[in-house]
């Protein structure tokens, strides 16, 4: 008991001390989480969207592809990445293996699948006939998506949280790609399994509080966005 | 008014999973003009509303706005632009009632100051200018509806389609909102096409009435000659028509039809009241059997008797017909005094079921002839009306409509 709660008043004075290792991983987890995420809202809102409004031979088949997706393990994500990345892979060329951009990279797959699976059930649930009275009112196509982006923005924000929340609590794929270097490749997630390893409970628990802090962030809004009601 | 209707629809198909949803092959709208499409569900009243929009993908067909063939003349974006439609649902957009009224006109691209004058006038013509803030979704059905429809009048559509747009309401809201559309409508002279299942709306608002019958146009033409003069069997019983009776003319003379129709159970039921005289119309009863040897069993039957009624029509001697009575047409007396009515039908009989419809009851009487009639409650009240009553049921020549049979 005795080591817990040394560790939480370690915890503590670590982060309103503002400890300049555990500010630094807090910033790289943001950054590199933050920028994944945002590629997956591109490609993810993007092709759900697209799927959600046409027919097309084999639409059944891509619809479960993407629900699958939503559940695809980093671990194997990371394995994947870590592959194509490799020296001999078909990208080693590139040189990024255990950088930042390999993390993004990963996370960018594991969160473009939730996002567009969550995209197509949001656009989906819009009511069929919303599509035509956009039309009436005199939209382009093009106009037509966008409102009715707008109008599921709000399932839409569940996406970009479920996205954010997916990958900023993986540590599978972050630590097979990225490395865990120390001021360079090291997250939140990452840095607590070391921290852990070592015995060091008190930095451990601080950036478990992050964590925590963001997964509470995160299901705050996803709550109060369940809790809206639709208009008529 | 221009000669050219503003709207044309030629060769109009839809098609769906393989089956003609739509075949309606000419229909002509002219400006100003309010067309009450009507049917039962699955009629395709929405589908033909959804064509002439342009918002369904034809199979075959074309579309002219005032003259001009829609993709050809015009580009689709263009006549979209020159519509609106307001469905059954109100579709608004999670925004204000000020936002969802502006949508329209934000993407068309007008100017703030101006959309903010047309949105306040609009609100305030709905009724709703209290609401301009009020988020969409804290409406009750009547404000939403009302929303919907000032969105629709917002961008000044040269033609505004409705699908349904009442269905959802409760009576009093649907009410008042049908009395204001009317009047907006005729004040603005907008054209517009409504699809009903409520024959009430469409004589409250049109100008003309299209019944739809498995995708096609069955009948077009005025409310009153849509309801009194039904083109077929099912459009009568569409339109209301509670009686519709088979029979066969046996005297035309000047355009007065003596008809001998089949009367299920017949004159076994007739009650055996004091006072009882035979119809005024018609003379000798006569057998079903000798009268319509050519039909078939079950008529044949269901009708061990027939009685003979006048109406007015062109028809020759021997046509089988369907003579087709609207209940409004029908008058009751307590009593059965056929001889006391001026009516030239006059049917004794006795009051099998009293059906409460809104203000009127419905009462179905058997005996002389199977008649349906509306009463008011009063009527109904002070003439002292039960089920079992003896009464006579009488209409005029005029208000029986001769169809003929096949």
């Amino acid at each position: 008991m005795e080591i817990i709660l040394a560790g939480i008043r370690q915890a503590l004075s670590l982060l309103v001390s503002f400890d300049p290792e555990v500010m630094a991983i807090t910033w790289l987890s943001l950054k590199v989480s933050g920028t994944a995420t945002l590629i997956s809202l591109f490609i993810g809102i993007g092709i759900g969207t697209a799927v959600a409004l046409t027919s097309f031979p084999g639409r059944q088949i891509v619809v479960s592809l993407i629900n699958t997706g939503m559940a695809l393990p980093p671990v194997v994500v990371g394995l994947f990445v870590t592959v194509f990345l490799w020296r001999n892979g078909p990208f080693g060329y590139l040189e990024i293996l255990y950088t930042p951009t390999a993390i993004i990279i990963a996370q960018a797959i594991i969160a473009t699948p939730i996002v567009m699976g969550i995209t197509l059930a949001a656009m989906q649930q819009l009511p069929r006939k919303l599509r035509l009275q956009i039309l009436a009112l005199g939209a382009t196509r093009f106009q037509m998506v966008l409102l009715l982006i707008k109008e599921a923005k709000l399932s839409l924000m569940a996406a970009v949280m479920a996205g954010f929340g997916g990958v900023i609590s993986e540590v599978g794929a972050s630590i097979m790609v990225g490395g865990n270097i120390k001021g360079y490749t090291r997250v939140l997630t990452t840095a607590t399994v070391m921290e852990t390893s070592k015995g060091n409970f008190d930095l451990a628990m601080a950036l478990g509080l992050i964590l925590l802090l963001f997964a509470f962030a995160i299901n705050l809004v996803l709550t109060k966005i369940q809790q809206r009601e639709r208009p008529r | 008014m221009n000669n050219t209707p503003i709207l044309q629809g030629r060769d109009l198909q839809v098609r769906r999973g393989g089956r003609l949803i739509l075949d309606v092959s000419s229909l002509d709208i002219a400006a100003g003009e309010v067309l009450s499409v009507i049917g039962p569900n699955g009629a395709g009243k929405t589908t033909l509303l959804q064509a002439l929009a342009g918002l369904l993908r034809l199979e075959r067909g074309e579309i002219s706005f005032a003259g001009e063939k829609v993709g050809t003349d015009i580009a689709p974006l263009v006549y979209r632009r020159q519509l609106a439609m307001v469905f059954q649902e109100a579709l608004l957009f999670d925004a204000t009632v000020y936002a969802n009224v502006a949508a329209g006109l934000r993407l068309r691209g007008t100017a703030a100051g101006e959309t903010k004058k047309i949105v306040a006038a609009r609100l305030e013509q709905f009724g709703i200018g209290h609401l301009h803030d009020r988020s969409a979704k804290t409406l009750s059905g009547g404000e939403a509806q009302r929303t919907s429809l000032a969105r629709a009048f917002a961008v000044k559509p040269q033609i505004l389609f409705l699908d349904e747009p009442f269905a959802a309401l409760d009576p009093p809201t649907r009410e008042a909102l049908i009395d204001d559309l009317g009047r907006i409508l005729r004040e603005s002279g907008t054209t517009a096409v409504m699809a009903t299942h409520d024959q009430g709306e469409a004589l409250r608002l049109s100008d003309r009435i299209a019944v739809m019958q498995d995708g096609r146009i069955a009948q077009l033409g005025t409310p009153m000659a849509v309801m009194n003069h039904p083109a077929n069997e099912s459009v009568a019983a569409f339109v209301g028509v509670e009686t519709i009776l088979a029979g066969r003319v046996v005297k035309y003379e000047r355009g007065t039809v003596t008809v001998a129709v089949a009367v299920p159970g017949g004159r076994g039921e007739m009650p055996a009241a004091p006072g009882t005289e035979p119809p005024a119309g018609g003379g000798p009863r006569y057998d079903a059997a000798a009268i319509f040897p050519g039909i078939d069993g079950r008529e044949a039957t269901a009708s061990p008797a027939a009685a003979v009624l006048e109406a007015a029509g062109e028809v020759r001697e021997g046509e089988q017909v369907l003579c087709c009575i609207r209940p409004e047409h029908v008058t009751i007396t307590p009593g059965l005094h056929p001889s006391r009515t001026s009516a030239r039908n006059a049917f004794p009989g006795v009051i099998d079921r009293i059906i409460p419809a809104g203000p009127f009851y419905k009462l179905h009487v058997r005996g002389g002839l199977p008649l349906t009639a509306y009463i008011t409650v009063q009527s109904l009240e002070e003439l002292g009306l039960r089920e079992g009553g003896a009464v006579t049921a009488s209409f005029k020549a005029t208000a029986v409509h001769l169809l003929r049979r096949g």
